[in-house]
């Protein structure tokens, strides 16, 4: 594939621009590409993979970064396919999409590039694809902003690409598969995990036995967590959770407390362990700022949070518009695989899809939804909050302030709560404490836009100079009414 | 020794270089981000919140979340987590809206 | 009474009636301040109006809003009297904004003109090539959220206002409101304050009302110390060939917020935003921002929101009673100047309502000026 960071200029023209160089992604640039459509394959990160692949930088000169991954082959696969059709595909990394607008086989991508995201970019494309991928579920806890309480695959992230940890004594914490991923990987590389709470049970597990025999890899994967994790002695509680956090101006230690079934904290069951760093996180929430521009449609997964509607070839609601993994619904790189390579086939106009990919994909979307309902968060952790608790980390809008907000101006959705205490009006835009306000008030939905989540029409940050320079005759959408 | 993540994954870095940190000399090695290059050196925190001073540092690690934002080279409001470290950058402590220089 | 809209309008409405001793319901579809309210800036402006019965509206409508802010609290309302400043690009558009100026002075409005080189006293980031401008210090701000929730909190204080949030009106007749979830209601009168939705309402009562929406962006730049300390807009002259007529044509509103993030935003849309699309719309925005300061050139744009201004074929507001049902008063198509206009909007509907003399005339605004329908 050709890497370009400096070629062309303005009028770039491709046959389908695919936004994320994760899984999905690369899996549906070289499908596409192999049938011979031009692909211009977007990603914000300075090489392919997504947070997933996440590779040390080359001058790291890893030799075996296969060490902090599962399933390394199979992405070594998918980087060998698409350098084999490297005429037809443009790798553009550093590339932060902040709009794409358009409709109907004319579509404008619009990056941003260049140290610190200062250089517009623009290219056109006949169709789009996302693979936009997703970012952690934050809920808040007494301390959490203290330096050294990151998020877990944030703590993942900062260890596959720089090779570094937040501490050496590094509590794990939250809900859903990727904890134990992240408990064996740090554990691997040096520290020490004194516990993974994990705040849900385990025995929801069995109603889905069905499931989980027709995914025999992923029972294999956690039990190569497992395995790593025992041989380290970190022990696993289910049912716990941190709820608070304490030091000045560094974690030095957090409260754990049992929860019941619906998350709340038992009392008399807190203790308290020390830790130079936490990592927590309660599973993941598709990223759909770009698609829900364009009016795609969302459907609810089993957790709460929304994500696209996509038919059996990975089709949007909109034309022209397709999606593959994490964006269509939570459930890890293998199915985001298979996404990508069902989209890629149907972009490039090949209707008749392997009977084999198709039936991968419903067992392992039904794998995804049985995890999602297992690790969807209990409605009582609102309980180990305290007034003081920065529920809004980027305002340092407080759980005070969003409660009343709620309980006296009568705030009922995110976006009410956010006009009237800031709450997610900042640097984030809400995709830190989204979750967790519309929880306070008691919103139905966490992530669906049309339930009072905000819509952010520019996904990234853009210099104002470079915006007033964009085109005004490239393509454009009156995007959906609302 | 404790094993550490250069030794998981046998990376023979290519040399180390300097930096600053708010005056101090720190070392990096070729490819890290800032964020990386503070954790690398213990240091968690490099911005002071615009509200209630209070320190921050890296959290979601992917750019998402915009709590690591520090002043690099004299630019403020530059994701820690993103940016590459290159021998000679001045990276300072990010404080409140990081825009002194308009006030 | 019924009032059908929970944002700017429906709230002042709401409360003005409940303080003359009225029972009220306030009805929204979804929830308090979530239309066009919500997507706001909270302008408060004479400065953008030519003399007519907007601006006799309007410069009642500031009065009523310092009132407010003194009984409810500034802070409350987050009510700012900043006053505006509009500046000229070139002389002849400095010639033009004077003249408008004169003719606002002889409708109560106060404006004081601003030499090129006293711009810098008011504003010192402001561009320095601009020709002049005029002080509007009625100009104001208020957080357009925090100001309904203040109003009906106000109201609901009275013991005489349910807010039925989440409820929609399913049908309208003389004492009867339909709704989806609270049943009927019964009422002597109803107030339509439903917005860009003020046509929908309208025709559940057989009536006809021709608002429709207009979208118009607001960019949000990141947290900066403060750096514009007016509501501070352009206006250039601009001469239509074909038509030979001229007008004044305003650019985007820069201000600041004592949060921090500049808004930048269009006052009025008579520049045609309307038909445009959004990386355009939002460029534009953009470069007249930057053009009026230059160091936001720089800065980044954090966020932007949309929202859709209810309008009018005559760019007027409709308020007063539907002319074939008495019962059914309009209080909706504000365009971009409703939450400005909400005060003196409440206060004529509840005079009508009231039998009490109006402060103004109201035949301007008179629903029945769009006619029958065409049909």
């Amino acid at each position: 594939m050709t890497n370009s960071a400096d070629a062309a200029g303005d009028h770039e023209s491709y046959d389908l621009a695919v936004v994320g160089a994760g899984p999905a992604g690369l899996a549906a640039a070289a499908s596409a590409a192999e049938h011979g459509v031009r692909v211009a394959l977007l990603d914000g990160a300075p090489q392919p993979g997504g947070q997933f692949y996440r590779q040390p930088a080359a001058e790291l000169r890893a030799e075996r970064p296969q060490a902090l991954h599962h399933h390394w082959s199979a992405f070594q696969h998918l980087l060998a396919r698409l350098d084999a059709v490297r005429e037809r595909v443009t790798l553009l990394s550093d590339h932060h999409v902040w709009s794409v607008t358009g409709g109907s086989g004319a579509f404008a991508v619009h990056a941003l590039t260049g140290p610190d995201q200062r250089q517009a970019r623009s290219l056109t494309a006949r169709q789009v694809l996302f693979a936009t991928g997703a970012h952690e579920r934050q809920l808040p806890f007494p301390g959490w902003t203290l330096p050294g309480v990151v998020g877990a695959g944030g703590a993942q992230a900062m260890l596959k690409a720089g090779l570094v940890l937040p501490g050496r004594r590094v509590l794990v914490a939250g809900s859903g598969p990727l904890l134990l991923a992240v408990a064996a990987s740090l554990t691997a590389a040096g520290a020490t995990v004194p516990l993974v709470a994990e705040a849900a049970g385990y025995l929801g597990y069995a109603r889905g036995a069905r499931v989980l025999a027709a995914n025999a890899g992923k029972l294999v994967e956690g039990a190569q967590h497992g395995a790593t994790l025992l041989r380290h002695g970190v022990r696993l509680r289910p049912r716990t959770a941190v709820v608070a956090a304490h030091g000045t101006d560094r974690v030095e230690a957090v409260t754990l407390a049992r929860l019941d079934a619906a998350w709340r904290p038992l009392s008399g069951t807190q203790w308290r362990v020390p830790c130079d760093a936490v990592a927590v996180g309660h599973g993941l929430v598709p990223q759909l700022e770009l698609p829900l521009e364009f009016g795609c449609h969302t459907r609810r997964l089993p957790d709460g949070s929304a994500a696209l509607v996509v038919d059996a070839a990975q089709r949007t609601t909109v034309p022209g518009v397709w999606a593959a993994g994490e964006s269509t619904g939570v459930g890890g790189v293998q199915l985001a695989i298979t996404e990508g390579e069902l989209a890629g086939l149907a972009v490039a106009g090949q209707n008749t899809a392997p009977r084999s990919l198709l039936r991968r994909r419903s067992r392992q979307r039904a794998f995804a939804d049985l995890m999602a309902a297992r690790h969807a968060p209990g409605s009582g952790w609102t309980q180990w909050l305290d007034d003081a608790t920065e529920v809004c980390r980027c305002e340092e809008v407080t759980a005070r302030q969003v409660r009343d907000a709620v309980a006296e101006l009568g705030a009922a959705d995110q976006r009410t709560v956010k006009l009237l205490t800031r709450a997610g009006m900042g640097w984030c835009q809400a995709r830190m404490c989204g979750p967790a306000v519309a929880r306070l008030c008691g919103a139905p939905n966490a992530d669906r836009h049309d339930d009072g989540a905000p819509t952010r029409p520019l996904s990234t940050p853009v210099p104002l100079g470079l915006l007033a320079e964009c085109d005004t005759n490239a393509p454009s959408s009156e995007g959906a009414p609302r | 020794m404790t094993r550490g993540p250069l030794d998981l994954v046998r990376a023979r870095p290519e040399p180390p270089f300097e930096f600053s940190f708010d005056g101090e000399q720190l070392t990096a090695l070729p490819g890290q981000t800032v964020a990386a290059a503070l954790w690398q050196s213990g240091r968690l925190a490099w911005r002071r919140t615009r509200v209630g001073d209070r320190p921050r540092g890296a959290f979601c690690g992917m750019g998402a979340c915009y709590d690591c934002l520090v002043e690099l080279d004299g630019v403020p409001n530059v994701r820690a987590c993103l940016a590459p470290v290159r021998p000679g950058t001045r990276v300072r402590t990010q404080r409140g809206d990081g825009h002194d220089e308009l006030r | 009474m019924v009032v059908i809209g929970a944002g700017m309008i429906g709230a002042a409405c709401a409360d003005a009636l409940a303080l003359r001793g009225l029972q009220v319901a306030v009805l929204d579809r979804g929830p308090v301040a979530g239309g066009t309210t919500g997507a706001g800036e909270g302008n408060l402006l004479v400065s953008d109006k030519g003399p007519g019965p907007e601006l006799e509206l309007a410069v009642e409508s500031l009065r009523l809003w310092r009132e407010l802010a003194d009984d409810l609290g500034a802070h409350a309302l987050e009510y700012e009297p900043k006053g505006g400043l509009v500046v000229a690009r070139d002389p002849r558009a400095f010639a033009e904004l004077q003249a408008s100026a004169r003719l606002q002075r002889t409708a109560g409005v106060t404006a004081a003109e601003v030499p090129a080189d006293a711009l810098g006293e008011l504003e010192p980031h402001l561009a320095r090539e601009l020709a002049g401008g005029v002080h509007y210090p009625q100009d104001a701000q208020v957080q357009p959220a925090l100001a309904v929730a203040a109003l009906l909190r106000r109201a609901r204080g009275t013991g005489r206002v349910r807010l039925l949030a989440g409820t929609t009106v399913t049908g309208l007749a003389e004492g009867r409101v339909e709704t989806d979830t609270h049943g009927p209601l019964h009422c002597a009168a109803v107030v339509n304050a439903a917005g860009t939705w003020g046509g929908e309402v309208a025709a559940l009562a057989g009536a006809t009302l021709p608002v429709l929406p207009r979208r118009g962006f607001i960019l949000v730049t990141e947290p900066l110390p403060p750096l514009v300390r007016h509501k501070v807009y352009a206006a250039d002259y601009v001469a239509d060939v074909a038509s030979g007529s001229a007008d004044l044509q305003s650019s985007a509103v820069v201000e600041g917020t004592a949060a921090g993030p500049v808004l930048i935003g269009a006052s009025r849309e008579r520049v045609g935003f309307d038909r445009s699309l959004s990386v355009p719309v939002l460029a534009r925005l953009a470069a007249q921002a930057a053009e009026l300061f230059p160091v936001l050139s720089d800065v980044r744009a954090m966020r932007a929101y949309r929202g859709f201004r209810p309008y009018l074929p005559d760019h007027l507001p409709a308020i007063g009673p539907d002319p074939e049902r008495p019962w059914l008063v309009q209080a909706c198509g504000h365009e971009g100047a409703g939450i400005g206009l909400a005060p003196a909007t409440a206060r004529l509907v509840a005079q009508l309502l009231d039998g009490e003399k109006p402060f103004m005339d109201p035949a301007p605004f008179g629903p029945g000026r769009f006619g029958k329908e065409q049909s």
